[in-house]
C-alpha cells in the first residue's frame, strides 16, 4: 500500500501525510518499517496497536524527538523537515506525551509560557497570561487555575494543562500518547468529551492508543500499526472491536516448542484480591486474584502498562501493595515476608535485567552469586571462596550454552541474550518451586529467545509453578498452559491456548471482557 | 600461577593504574608552568623536593610518617566511597576519634602498657566509628544527603574539640589550648631512633591490607561494593541496603578516628586544636587517586606524604612556598577525573 | 540602669553581624542559582579565596580598588567555565571537582601570596572601601549604628537580593534555570539548552562567590592572608539549605548566621559566660542539620535533579 504524499498535496482535506518511515534504533530494533499515515484536516484519528508496533515512535518523529532514518513528512501540503520539538511547535503541531512535561515546582501559567519568551523578558505582565489560560479553560470548560502550582494538582489536571500549553501556543494538529492510562474512568471520558470539542472546533486530533472502546467511541478513523508496518486504515464506523482486534493482533500464533501435555499438580502460589499503586501512588493492579500450580505455566498476557510490571515488583518485594491473602508451598505470605520470598522458595527474572537483576561492572562470576554470596560453598566464615565461584560460574555457563570470554570478565561485555541467559541460569539453578518470569526475551536475539523459551518449559516440566508475564503473544501462547489477560490493573478473562481465537485475545488485550471460557 | 595470567593480571593492573601514572606527571607539569610564570626555576623546585623527601633516612621516614594519617583516611575513604557514600566528613572523624583516644590516654593512664595501648587505638576508632555512623543513620532514616551532613558534622567536631581543648581538657587553665600529655603507657612505640617512625604507620599499613581484603575477598565486602554500583539489584537480591550504608560508614569513620587516635598516641602525645591540618580533604584525594583501592592507598597516600615533606623542604632551601602542593593535589584529582570519563567515553564507543 | 549596658552589647553585635554576613551573602545567593539549576558546588570556597586573592594582587598593584573588584569578578567567571566544563561537559561527579577546587584555590592562592607578597616591602595594606555613613540615617540611635554605618560592598548586598529574586522568580531566564534544575527533560522539549543554563547558572554562582571572597580584602580586612575565608565557603553551603533554595532565605540566614558569629566573636573575650563559645560557633552548623532533617516533611526540597548530570 504505498503512498505517494507528494501527489495528495493539493488535496487540502489531507492535513498530515507520513510517507515510508523507517527507524531503527542501536541493538537492532526496528520500531518503523515503512509506515504511512495519512490524517484529514478536522478528525479525530487513533494511531492503535500492541506494544512495539510503532506508534509512539512515529509520533515522536512527526514532533521532532527523533529523526528517522528515511521517509518524508507532509504537513498542511508542505514538506516539512522536523529536527527538534522547537520545529514542530512553530508548525503548530503539538503532542502531550504519557510523562508530563511539566515542572512541578512552577505554577500554571509559568509552565505554559516555559521557553516560550527571551531570557531578558520580565514576567511582571503575567496578567495577559493569566486572563488568556482562564479564557481558554472556560471555553472548553477546563477548570485550571494558572496560578496553581503544579505540584499540587490531580494526575487529570495535570493533563489538561499539558494540553492547555499545546493549545494556547497554537495548534492544528493535537498528538496524544495513551492519555487516559493515567485517568480514572470519569476522568477519562471528560477527557474524550473535551477532545470530541476540539475537533468540532477545527482541530486535528492524533490519538495513540490500545484501548478499542477508546477507538469506537472517539475517533473518525483509525489507522492499525504491527510490528512497525501499517496494517489498514478504516473508518471507525465501518468496522467493529473484532475486526480491529484481529488486525492489531493478527499473527499466526503457532511457535512450535514441542510443548509436552501439562498435567498439573498441588496449588503452588495463591493471591486473592492483590492492589498495587504505581510509584505515582495511583493503582496499577486493581484487586487480581490468581494461583498457578505445580508444573503449570500461566500466562500474564497484555500491552505493557496495564500493571504488568507492578504486578512482578509487587511480589517480588520491591513495591508496596495490598492483598486478602497470599500463599507459597501453601504458606501464608504476610507482607514482611514478601521482601525475602527468595529464600522461601521463589525465583525471580526481572524485566529489566540491567537494572535489576545484575550489577554491570561487576563479572560474570561475581553475578551469578548476588543471590547465594553470603552462603556456602561462595562463601566461609565470611570470605568469598573464589575458585568455587569460578567453577560453578564455568558450569552455569557450559550448562547454559553462554558465550563468554572469561568468567571474570566485566559483564557488561556480554551481549545481551547472554546477559540474560546468566540471569535465567542463576535463578533457575535455585531450584524453585515457584518461578517469576517478566519479559524473559525482550532485546535477545533469536537463539537466546529459543533457548530461555526451552528452558522455561524445561523447568515446569520438572515441576516448577511458573507465572510468565509477557507482552509477545506469541511467547505467551508458545509457554502457557492458561492464560489471563491483564487490562487496567484487572484480570479480563482466563483461557487456554488451544481454544482461543485470535480476536478474543485481542479483545481482552484491549478491554472488552469475556466470559470464563 | 602461571605466566598467561600473570600477563592478564599485570594487563588489568596496567589497565586500572594508567590513570593514576598519567595524572601525576600531568598535574607536576601544570605546576611547573605556574612555577614558571611565578618567576620560579621549576626543576630547582622539583629537586629540592624529591631531596626533601628522599635524601636520607630522616627525610624518608618523615614521609612515612606525614603518609600515616592519609593512608588511615583514605583507606576508610576507599571504603566509603565504593558504597557510593561521599563521605567529606573524614576530617570530623579523625577529630572524634582523637577526642576519645586523647580522653582514654590521660584518664586511664594508668593502666599497664599491653592493655592502655589497645584501648587507646580502640577508642579512636569507636569515636570516629559512631561519628560516621551518625551520618549514616540520617542518610537511612531522613534522606539526608551526606554531603551536606558530613560537613556539618566536619564543624561540629572541630568546635567539640575547641571546647574540650579550651576548657574541661585544658592542661593548665588560661594558658596553651591544649590538652595534658597523655600517659607514657598509652604512647605509640618509635621504633626506629632517632627518627620519629612510629608503629602507627605499620599499623596502617595492615589496616590498608585488612581492608582490601574485606573489600575484594569477603562477602561483606561484595555486599558494600554491590550496594555501591546498584542499590536497586541489590535490594532486589535480598541485601540490605540501609545495613550496607551503616556499615560502610562505620568502617570509614572508624579508619579516620584511628587516624586520629594514631596521630595523637604516636606523634603529639596530646590533643590540640588544629590536630589535623586538612587530612580529611588530602584523603579524597589519596583515594580518588587509585579508584579507591586500598593497597593503591599505601602508595598514594606515601606519594601525597611525600609530596607534603618534600614541599616543606622546597620551601626553606628553594624558597618556593610549599602551598603549591595543595595545587598540585587537586590537579591530580581533575587530571584523574577527566581520565575516568575518557576511558568511559571510549569503551561506550566500542560497543 | 541595667538595660542600657545590654543594649550597646546588642548593638555592636548587630552593627557587625550585617558586616560578618556579606560575604557569605554573595557567595549563598550565587549558588542558589548553581543549585536551582541542578548543580552543587562545594568549592565555593576555593573559588571564593581565588576571588580573594585576585581582588587583592589586582588592587594593590593597580591602586584602585574597584579595578580589583573587576579582576575578582573576572577570576570568578574562569572558575566558573572550569568547574562548568568539568561537571557539564564532561559529566564528571560534582563533589568531587568541588573538592578539587578548594585544593587548587588553597595552593594557588597560598603559593602566588607567598611568591609575591610574603616577603614585605613595605606595607602590604590597601586602602579599602570605607566605612559610609548615610546622613541623618546613621544618627538614630541604635538603628544608626546597626544599619547605615557600612561600607559600600555591605550595602551592595540589599540591592543584590532584590535583584536576583526578581531574576530568579519573574524573568524568563530564571524560570528556564529552575526549570532546568528540577525537570531538565521538560525544558528540553521546549527547547531550552540545558547545558547552557546550567554553564550561566555556574557562572553566576562562582563570580558572586569571587566577589564575597573579595569583599573580605577589599573591605573587611585590608589584606590577604593565607586561607583568608576560612570556612565562609562551606556555610554559604548551609546557608543554601537552610534558606531553601531562594535569594530572601539565604540572605536572612546569612545574617541569621552572622549574629552567631558575631556573638562568639564577642564572648571570647567575656570571661565568666556560661555558654561555651564554640556552642555558638556551632550552632549554625547544628541548625542546618536540623533543618536537613525536617526537609522530608516539608514543601520545601532541594531541586530534583540535583548533583546529576544531564545526558
Amino acid at each position: 500500500m504505498k503512498e505517494d504524499c507528494a501527489q495528495i498535496t493539493d488535496n487540502p482535506g489531507i492535513i498530515l501525510c507520513m510517507q515510508d518511515i523507517f527507524k531503527s534504533f542501536p541493538g537492532g530494533v526496528r520500531a518503523n518499517r515503512g509506515v504511512n499515515l495519512e490524517v484529514l484536516q478536522g478528525e479525530i484519528h487513533c494511531l492503535l496497536g500492541e506494544n512495539g508496533a510503532g506508534k509512539t515512535v512515529l509520533m515522536s518523529i512527526l514532533y521532532g524527538l527523533y529523526t528517522p532514518d528515511s521517509g518524508s513528512i507532509y504537513f498542511k501540503n508542505k514538506k516539512l523537515e522536523i529536527h527538534n520539538p522547537k520545529d514542530a511547535i512553530n508548525n503548530r503541531i503539538g503532542m502531550v506525551h504519557q510523562h508530563f512535561m511539566l515542572v512541578e515546582t512552577l505554577s500554571v501559567a509559568e509552565n505554559i509560557i516555559l521557553g516560550k519568551l527571551p531570557p531578558w523578558k520580565t514576567l511582571n505582565n503575567l496578567t495577559a497570561v493569566h486572563q488568556k489560560i482562564n479564557q481558554m479553560s472556560t471555553d472548553f470548560g477546563l477548570n485550571v487555575d494558572p496560578t496553581a502550582l503544579v505540584q499540587d494538582l490531580s494526575v487529570g489536571e495535570q493533563q489538561r494543562v499539558e494540553i492547555l500549553k499545546v493549545l494556547y501556543h497554537g495548534a492544528d494538529l493535537l498528538i496524544l500518547d495513551e492519555p487516559t492510562a493515567v485517568l480514572t474512568p470519569q476522568e477519562s471520558e471528560n477527557l474524550l468529551d473535551f477532545l470530541r470539542q476540539l475537533a468540532d472546533l477545527g482541530l486535528t486530533i492524533v490519538f495513540i492508543t490500545h484501548k478499542l472502546e477508546e477507538v469506537m467511541q472517539i475517533s473518525d478513523r483509525v489507522t492499525i500499526l504491527r510490528d512497525g508496518k501499517t496494517i489498514a486504515t478504516v473508518n471507525t464506523l465501518d468496522t467493529n472491536p473484532k475486526e480491529l482486534a484481529r488486525m492489531m493482533v493478527g499473527r499466526d500464533v503457532l511457535m512450535d516448542l514441542k510443548k509436552k501435555e501439562g498435567q498439573s499438580g498441588e496449588v503452588i502460589f495463591t493471591v486473592e484480591h492483590l492492589l498495587v499503586n504505581d510509584e505515582r501512588g495511583l493503582p496499577a493492579v486493581r484487586d487480581v486474584s490468581f494461583q498457578v500450580r505445580e508444573q503449570e505455566v500461566v500466562g500474564i498476557a497484555g500491552v505493557s502498562g496495564n500493571g504488568q510490571s507492578e504486578l512482578a515488583l509487587a511480589l517480588a518485594g520491591l513495591l508496596d501493595c495490598k492483598y486478602e491473602s497470599m500463599t507459597l508451598n501453601q504458606k501464608s505470605i504476610n507482607k514482611h515476608d514478601l521482601s525475602n520470598l527468595n529464600q522461601l522458595g521463589m525465583a525471580h527474572i526481572p524485566e529489566d535485567r540491567q537494572k535489576m537483576g545484575l550489577i554491570l561492572p561487576f563479572s560474570v562470576s561475581e553475578n551469578f552469586i548476588v543471590e547465594t554470596y553470603k552462603n556456602e560453598p561462595f562463601s566461609k566464615t565470611g570470605f568469598l571462596q573464589f575458585k568455587k565461584i569460578k567453577n560453578y560460574a564455568l558450569s552455569q555457563v557450559k550448562k547454559y550454552n553462554i558465550r563468554v570470554g572469561d568468567v571474570d570478565e566485566d559483564i557488561a561485555h556480554l551481549s545481551g541474550g547472554n546477559q540474560q541467559k546468566v540471569v535465567v541460569a542463576r535463578e533457575l539453578d535455585r531450584r524453585p518451586k515457584f518461578l517469576l518470569v517478566n519479559q524473559p526475551t525482550r532485546g535477545i536475539d533469536i537463539g537466546a529467545t529459543e533457548f530461555v523459551r526451552q528452558q522455561i518449559l524445561a523447568e515446569r516440566d520438572s515441576g516448577c509453578a511458573i507465572l510468565l508475564i509477557s507482552t509477545d503473544l506469541e511467547e505467551i501462547f508458545a509457554l502457557s498452559d492458561r492464560i489471563l489477560v491483564i487490562f487496567e490493573g484487572k484480570i479480563m478473562g482466563e483461557v487456554i491456548p488451544e481454544d482461543i481465537k485470535i480476536e478474543e485475545i485481542g479483545l481482552m488485550m484491549a478491554g472488552t471482557k469475556i466470559e470464563a471460557a | 600461577m602461571d605466566w598467561v595470567t600473570l600477563q592478564t593480571k599485570l594487563k588489568k593492573f596496567l589497565r586500572s593504574a594508567w590513570t593514576p601514572l598519567a595524572a601525576i606527571p600531568i598535574a607536576l607539569s601544570i605546576g611547573a608552568i605556574v612555577l614558571y610564570l611565578a618567576g620560579y626555576d621549576p626543576v630547582q623546585a622539583y629537586s629540592a623536593m624529591w631531596q626533601g623527601a628522599f635524601k636520607n633516612r630522616a627525610a624518608v621516614t618523615e614521609v612515612l610518617i606525614k603518609a600515616t594519617p592519609l593512608i588511615f583516611i583514605g583507606v576508610g575513604l576507599a571504603v566509603a566511597f565504593r558504597c557510593s557514600i561521599w563521605n567529606i566528613g573524614a576530617e570530623g572523624q579523625f577529630y572524634m576519634g582523637a577526642v576519645a583516644s586523647t580522653a582514654v590516654g590521660i584518664y586511664m593512664g594508668a593502666l599497664p602498657k599491653f592493655v592502655l595501648v589497645p584501648l587507646v587505638l580502640i577508642a579512636g576508632a569507636a569515636g570516629g566509628a559512631l561519628w560516621g555512623m551518625l551520618a549514616a543513620y540520617l542518610k537511612n532514616r531522613f534522606g539526608v544527603n551526606e554531603v551536606v551532613s558530613t560537613i556539618m558534622l566536619n564543624y561540629i567536631a572541630i568546635f567539640i574539640t575547641g571546647y574540650l581543648v579550651t576548657g574541661p581538657m585544658i592542661e593548665t587553665a588560661g594558658l596553651f589550648a591544649q590538652t595534658p600529655k597523655i600517659s607514657e603507657n598509652a604512647r605509640l612505640w618509635r621504633f626506629l631512633p632517632p627518627t620519629r617512625l612510629h608503629i602507627g604507620f605499620i599499623i596502617a599499613i595492615v589496616l590498608a591490607i585488612l581492608l582490601y581484603i574485606l573489600i575484594f575477598k569477603t562477602s561483606v565486602g561484595y555486599s558494600i561494593r554491590a550496594v555501591g554500583i546498584n542499590p536497586d539489584a541489590a535490594r532486589y537480591a535480598g541485601i540490605n541496603v540501609k545495613r550496607n550504608i551503616l556499615l560502610a560508614m562505620a568502617i570509614s569513620g572508624g579508619a579516620a578516628g584511628l587516624g586520629g587516635a594514631v596521630e595523637v598516641a604516636a606523634i603529639s602525645y596530646r590533643l590540640y586544636q588544629l590536630i589535623s591540618p586538612g587530612y580529611g580533604f588530602d584523603g579524597i584525594a589519596v583515594s580518588l587517586l587509585v579508584n579507591n583501592n586500598p593497597l593503591g592507598v599505601i602508595f598514594s597516600g606515601i606519594l601525597f606524604g611525600a609530596l607534603r615533606s618534600g614541599s616543606e623542604v622546597m620551601q626553606m632551601n628553594a624558597k618556593v612556598p610549599s602551598a603549591l602542593v595543595f595545587m598540585i593535589q587537586g590537579l591530580v584529582v581533575l587530571s584523574v577525573v577527566a581520565f575516568g570519563v575518557y576511558s568511559y567515553v571510549s569503551k561506550v564507543k566500542e560497543e | 540602669m541595667d538595660l542600657l549596658p545590654s543594649i550597646l552589647f546588642l548593638q555592636s553585635i548587630l552593627a557587625a553581624t550585617w558586616r560578618m554576613a556579606t560575604p557569605i551573602i554573595y557567595a549563598a545567593v550565587g549558588e542558589v542559582f548553581s543549585e536551582r539549576a541542578g548543580i552543587l558546588n562545594i568549592g565555593i570556597e576555593g573559588v571564593m579565596l581565588i576571588g580573594a586573592f585576585t581582588g587583592y594582587a589586582t588592587a594593590f598593584a593597580s591602586g584602585n580598588l574597584v579595578l580589583g573588584l573587576l579582576a575578582a569578578i573576572l577570576s570568578g567567571i574562569i572558575s566558573g567555565l572550569i568547574f562548568a566544563f568539568f561537571t557539564i561537559t564532561i559529566k564528571a561527579n560534582q563533589i568531587v571537582v568541588g573538592a578539587a577546587f578548594n585544593m587548587i584555590g588553597m595552593g594557588l592562592t597560598g603559593f602566588l601570596y607567598r611568591a609575591f607578597f610574603a616577603e614585605g616591602q613595605g606595607t602590604l595594606s590597601l586602602k579599602t572601601f570605607q566605612t559610609i555613613e548615610i546622613p541623618f540615617l546613621s544618627s538614630i540611635p541604635f538603628f544608626g549604628e546597626v544599619l547605615f554605618k557600612h561600607n559600600i560592598m555591605v550595602y551592595a548586598t540589599i540591592l543584590l537580593i532584590p535583584l536576583a529574586a526578581f531574576v530568579l522568580y519573574h524573568t524568563a531566564f530564571g524560570l528556564s534555570i529552575q526549570a532546568v534544575g528540577e525537570h531538565p527533560k521538560a525544558a528540553d522539549t521546549v527547547g531550552i539548552n540545558v547545558f547552557l543554563m546550567r554553564y550561566l547558572s555556574v557562572i553566576i554562582g562562582s563570580s558572586l562567590a569571587a566577589v564575597g571572597g573579595a569583599f573580605l580584602v577589599l573591605a573587611y580586612a585590608d589584606q590577604f592572608v593565607e586561607g583568608i575565608v576560612s570556612g565562609r565557603g562551606f556555610i554559604a553551603l548551609a546557608v543554601v539549605v537552610f534558606g531553601g533554595w531562594s535569594p530572601w532565605g539565604a540572605f536572612w540566614t546569612s545574617l541569621l548566621f552572622g549574629v552567631f558569629y558575631a556573638l562568639q566573636l564577642r564572648i571570647q573575650t567575656m570571661p565568666g559566660v556560661l555558654i561555651p563559645y564554640q556552642f555558638l560557633q556551632a550552632l549554625p552548623y547544628l541548625a542546618t542539620l536540623l533543618v536537613l532533617i525536617g526537609l522530608t516533611k516539608r514543601r520545601i526540597r532541594a531541586p530534583k535533579t540535583l548533583g546529576v548530570p544531564y545526558k
